[in-house]
């Protein structure tokens, strides 16, 4: 059976027969008779050039097929054929590879309902890469974020040289183990969500980072966490078209992570510092750890201005101290949250274990009450309006 | 190192021609710069300079930069000098110096040629939005008013584009040039602009429409041959400026293809099946097709006024300078210097209106303009689409080029639409269904009235089917000011 492909397509209905994305593409995928504007399939490598070029829209249509369709029949249509029915396959789907869908909606599952992308977020690539096509990086560098000795958390950079791989903040990319699992067959692809911004780790280069810990006995993560700068390794993706950053300047984001679940945290800071400066609607983080020894990025935090990024950062094992958690510091900024509670603007994300959420959803549930709003229905609403946003593991 | 992709913003102008370390240049940008702020505040009502609209910006001339979408007030668009990238390389691409290295500088011996053309060119650009200025007072919808200031601004910085060639290229007598652009006004009567479809107000949104799709395509189309110049300045600032006129292009195709297909809608959903129903289809607040075919009438004919006459020895001249080239000069295949070959054009011969061949060099404007009809009967084309899929027995068409002329061999003939000529009688009484009539007009305008809801849309146009940016339905295009 032939595994399904993503191909890109142009709305004939839409278009305006402009030509702008046929100048524009580089590598001449694009051409046109005297009906239609067509994307070549078998050249097309989605570097996306053409999507911001477009006036009308009409240039970001995609389905998935199993056999794509040819130029001839793209000439011939007066509108664009529906999407096939390939069992999962649909629009705003988070991956085309049901194995990584299926990750996916387990780590989505906390929000408690069907996660929708908030409003104003930027349209995500997903499935560019797959098992069968993957890209390849290359390791830019690979940094240790912790000093605890028993918590090494890894800052990895990853160079995706000429390859397209556009990704938004909060999506995540696969990484393929090398080698086979007990019963010789390829290791499946471990998902981690990217923790740079759309336009790279460094600005305008095309590399993206990943925040990794070391888990003991853990095939695929001391895998990556060994990796020396100049290995390769190869990747699936972009996936995920949900847990996104609103590009409302003016959204307000409350952000619940603990460890490594900062990742898209770092991401969507990152690419607010760097787009809209001090002007947006703010980020309140509450950022739980062991302790400051183990909580990444704990330095380069430190420089976010208290105006894009008010920081709570809470310790769990800190001698002398109690035992504090993120539930705990929510609770006690009770105010600031019930504020941003009844603020339609405000979108919620909460990243890191499955055991931070009951914690979490008890707080919430708490704070939601305080102000006379069902935390249940409150959640479904925020959820339904793409406000509310799980990714737990 | 010149960064000649990204705009610099260390100058009051973004730009990517290095205008920091062009003094001369940079100082007399900046003493036209309060002037044109000064004209673009005195043009546009000011609730709507106060309002934040979500434009687009190009913050580099690259396919990934160019389109930076964010909530600005118009007074503050970072309007800017850009080029495309210089091609390495380049040859003139057509006339006597064809294959000869591209002119960086201005080429001693057709400088007034060249200063004309982007004179003429410039002209236009404030000028459209002179005749757009009170639109977004009866905008149909927060969308339509956003794609209206869209196209204001662009046309705003295709301004600085032609200003910025005249400061840098041509002295001081550029300098007045450029002076004079914002000197000019759309309908004055002491300094009207240069061509005449652009002294007419345009009056409602149908209207503005039919301009983005018809008067704008010449503009297009000239800038498609003015990007084919030898002048390899002028060529760049083209290129780009065309990929923000493609902008323009799809506010018109669109606008119309909406309203079409809420004439339609309507129509079925009240059983109506005769589209020349026109009191029936009035009294339901859409506009019946007969009245669109007949503004389109208009429009269209306007438009080919813009080409010049048939027969041109201006046009020669440019093409044969290497000035100006033909649409997509670069992809013909002849040997780019026409100097035997013929070209067919419409005339009239014993009072017939025929074809002959002319030499081609002298028919460079008609081939242009034929180039033009092709590219507008596309648009009729899917325009018609949208009735036929309605079910609704009815042809949007292009008149002949002979109906309804004012410049050319056909200027004040007795021809009807089909290109046939007829008796004043005939004409008088045709004309009722030819072209829209004040009564029309009146129809028209009792229907613009403004829609400030978001995602809400007057009842004469349909809402579009893709945001702007991928934006949701109910998206606040603007945030409008409520002084």
């Amino acid at each position: 059976m032939n595994t399904p492909i993503k191909q890109h397509l142009i709305d004939p209905e839409i278009c305006i027969r402009c030509y702008t994305c046929e100048m524009t593409c580089p590598i001449e995928a694009i051409t046109h008779d005297d009906m239609n504007v067509v994307v070549d399939a078998d050249k097309c490598n989605f570097c996306m050039d053409c999507i911001p070029v477009c006036p009308t829209g009409s240039i970001d249509e995609w389905r998935v097929v199993n056999t794509p369709y040819s130029l001839e029949e793209q000439f011939g249509w007066s509108e664009l054929p529906p999407q096939e029915d390939l069992g999962e396959a649909e629009s705003g789907m988070e991956a085309i590879d049901e194995a990584m869908a299926a990750l996916l909606a387990e780590a989505h599952a906390g929000a408690g309902g069907k996660a929708v992308a908030p409003k104003s977020a930027a349209k995500p690539a997903i499935n560019l890469y797959t098992l069968g096509k993957p890209a390849v990086a290359k390791v830019q560098g690979n940094y240790r974020l912790t000093k605890d000795p028993d918590h090494d958390v890894r800052h990895i950079i990853l160079d995706l040289g000429g390859q397209p791989f556009p990704m938004l903040e909060g999506q995540s990319v696969g990484v393929i183990l090398p080698g086979e699992d007990e019963n010789g067959n390829p290791h499946l692809p471990r998902l981690y969500s990217v923790s740079s911004p759309r336009d790279g780790e460094r600005a305008n280069y095309n590399n993206i980072s990943l925040t990794v810990k070391r888990e003991p006995g853990g095939l695929c993560s001391n895998f990556i966490c060994d990796l020396e700068q100049g290995a390769e390794l190869q990747l699936t993706g972009p996936f995920g078209a949900t847990f996104l950053l609103p590009d409302d300047a003016e959204a307000r984001l409350l952000m619940i992570c603990t460890g490594t679940g900062s990742a898209p945290m770092r991401a969507f800071t990152m690419r607010r510092q760097r787009a809209v400066g001090g002007k947006s609607g703010g980020m309140l983080m509450f950022f739980g750890a062991r302790n400051p020894e183990s909580l990444p990025y704990f330095g380069p935090l430190k420089k976010v201005p208290e105006n894009l990024l008010r920081q709570e950062l809470v310790y769990s094992r800190v001698d002398g101290q109690a035992k504090e958690y993120v539930q705990d510091r929510m609770l006690a900024r009770e105010d600031a949250v019930a504020e941003m509670l009844t603020d339609p603007a405000t979108h919620i994300y909460i990243c890191g274990l499955k055991g931070m959420e009951e914690g979490v959803e008890h707080a919430l549930t708490n704070i939601a009450e305080s102000i006379g709003q069902p935390w249940a229905t409150l959640r479904d609403v925020m959820r339904s309006e793409g406000r509310y946003h799980v990714e737990t593991y | 190192m010149l960064d000649v992709i990204n705009v610099s913003y260390d100058t009051q102008i973004p730009n990517n021609v290095g205008l920091s370390s062009d003094k001369k240049v940079l100082k007399a940008l900046e003493k036209w710069h309060p002037g044109y702020i000064d004209w673009w505040n005195k043009l546009i009502p000011q609730n709507f300079q106060e309002s934040l609209v979500y434009l687009r910006t190009a913050v580099s001339v690259d396919p990934k930069g160019w389109a930076k979408f964010d909530y600005v007030k118009m007074p503050e668009y970072r309007w800017g000098v850009l080029l495309a990238p210089q091609v390495e390389d380049r040859r003139i691409p057509c006339g006597e110096h064809a294959g000869e290295p591209a002119w960086q500088e201005v080429p001693g011996e057709y400088r007034n040629m060249l200063k004309r053309l982007i004179v003429i060119q410039g002209d236009t650009e404030p000028a459209s939005v002179e005749q757009q200025r009170l639109l977004a007072l009866m905008a149909p919808s927060l969308y339509d008013m956003r794609n209206l200031f869209q196209v204001n601004v662009e046309e705003g910085r295709h301004l600085w584009a032609m200003v910025y060639l005249l400061h840098k290229y041509f002295g001081r007598d550029g300098r007045e040039e450029a002076d004079d652009l914002l000197r000019r006004q759309s309908g004055s009567e002491e300094a009207p602009r240069m061509l005449g479809a652009f002294n007419e107000e345009t009056p409602d949104w149908l209207s503005f429409f039919m301009f983005t799709y018809f008067t704008d395509r010449d503009g297009k189309m000239q800038l498609e041959s003015l990007a084919q110049s030898g002048f390899d300045p002028l060529s760049r600032t083209c290129r780009f400026m065309l990929t923000e006129e493609a902008h323009h292009m799809f506010v018109g195709e669109t606008g119309v293809g909406r309203t079409i297909q809420r004439t339609c809608e309507v129509m079925k959903e009240n059983g109506i099946e005769d589209p020349c129903d026109t009191d029936r289809i009035r009294a339901l607040g859409v506009i019946d097709l007969p009245l669109i075919q007949k503004k389109l009438n208009l429009h269209y004919t306007l438009s080919l006024d813009l080409f010049g006459q048939e027969v041109s020895t201006n046009a020669a001249n440019a093409f044969n300078a290497g000035i100006k080239g033909r649409y997509q000069e670069i992809r013909l295949t002849d040997d780019h210097k026409l100097t035997g070959d013929t070209y067919t054009v419409w005339d009239i011969v014993d009072g017939k209106v025929v074809q002959k061949e002319v030499p081609a060099l002298t028919a460079i404007n008609m081939r242009l303009r034929d180039d033009y009809t092709r590219d507008a009967a596309g648009g009729v084309g899917r325009w018609n689409k949208i009735i036929e899929k309605a079910g609704i027995d009815f042809e949007l068409k292009l008149p002949h080029e002979a109906f309804h002329r004012k410049i050319g061999v056909f200027a004040d003939k007795l021809i009807d639409p089909e290109g046939r000529f007829i008796t004043g009688a005939e004409y008088d009484e045709g004309m009722k269904e030819w072209l829209p009539s004040h009564a029309d007009g009146d129809y028209i305008q009792s229907l613009m009235k403004p829609v400030y809801e978001p995602g809400k849309y007057a009842s004469w146009i349909a809402p579009p089917k893709v945001g702007i940016d991928n934006k949701p339905g109910d998206f606040e295009y603007v945030k409008l000011h409520m002084a």
